[in-house]
């Protein structure tokens, strides 16, 4: 076929840090509509759409339905894609903007934006400072554990967690995150920073009381 | 409850840090600060570990009904291996 992509083997590239040289490919292949192609995008990508969307959503409904609909849109709009991002971040984007919209209408924002990390009575400094790090990890992973850890993603504004799960989760670097979100790079370091002291604040009270547990038994 | 004002600078700086992006005289700066201040080093700890857990627990692939039931709206079913 005279491609460099191996539309058989999706499993055999690396997703969303996928050669440049072969994406120009895709794109060609998905702009005049060959269905293998897009058989191709959707087994390359649809993991890490559809764990954004559970992340984001913590509902595993909601989370098929907008992988769903990232992929019903994102063939209508394919002919408009210019090719300036990464086929893996416009995905993101599509994926994060119709889960970022559920959210929006389940919720009302509870904390204002991109505020200092601290205010003059430090109520977002850390707090709980015992180390709990060093727990085996079938008490960090039990399923108390992730519960907790699911209850602790979902009390964050979406405007915390959309970027962890991006940058954290996925492992999107800074710049990817913020060319999903349509952010500045100091904005996403600025939300990253509060998402993670304020995970690991709620994690580190549920699991200091493992801590102290294991030290009285 | 940290207080000294090098708390605070470390809190700011600790993005950077975590991510193997802070420069190398800030990273030995940092560290000299964590050797000597137990609380800062629970905190660099546990925060590393927060991210490190919830690596751990994403599901790695997409469940086989789910992928299916994507492929047939995408029309695609003839593509599922």
């Amino acid at each position: 076929m005279g491609t460099r992509h191996n539309l058989s083997n999706p499993t055999a590239s690396k997703g969303i840090t996928d050669n440049v040289e072969d994406e120009a490919v895709l794109l060609s292949r998905l702009q005049a509509g060959d269905r293998a192609a897009f058989a191709y995008l959707v087994e390359l990508h649809s993991p890490h759409v559809y764990r954004v969307a559970l992340k984001l959503l913590g509902d595993e409904q909601e989370a098929e339905e907008v992988l769903q609909e990232t992929f019903l849109r994102a063939f209508e709009k394919i002919g408009q894609f210019e090719g300036r991002a990464r086929l893996g971040t416009w995905l993101y984007r599509i994926a994060t903007n119709l889960a970022l919209m559920r959210l929006r209408k389940r919720q009302l924002p509870t904390v204002p934006l991109d505020e200092p990390l601290s205010g003059e009575d430090g109520e977002e400094m850390p707090r709980e400072l015992l180390d709990w790090s060093q727990l085996p990890e079938e008490e960090l992973l039990s399923a108390e554990a992730r519960a907790e850890m699911d209850a602790a993603i979902a009390a964050l504004p979406e405007t915390l967690r959309s970027v962890f799960v991006l940058r954290d989760i996925e492992g999107l670097s800074t710049q990817e995150t913020a060319d999903v979100l349509g952010l500045s790079v100091p904005a996403v370091k600025s939300r990253l920073l509060r998402a993670r002291l304020a995970l690991r604040e709620r994690l580190s009270e549920y699991f200091a009381e493992r801590v102290r547990q294991v030290d009285h038994a | 409850m940290l207080r000294a004002m090098e708390c605070r600078e470390l809190l700011g700086n600790l993005m950077d840090y975590l991510d193997g992006e802070a420069e190398a005289a800030l990273c030995a700066e940092i560290e000299r600060h964590l050797a000597a201040c137990p609380d800062c080093r629970v905190i660099v700890d546990t925060t590393r570990k927060t991210i490190t857990l919830y690596r751990a627990y994403a599901p790695p692939v997409i469940p086989e009904d789910v992928r299916r039931r994507l492929y047939r709206v995408l029309n695609l079913e003839d593509f599922i291996a």
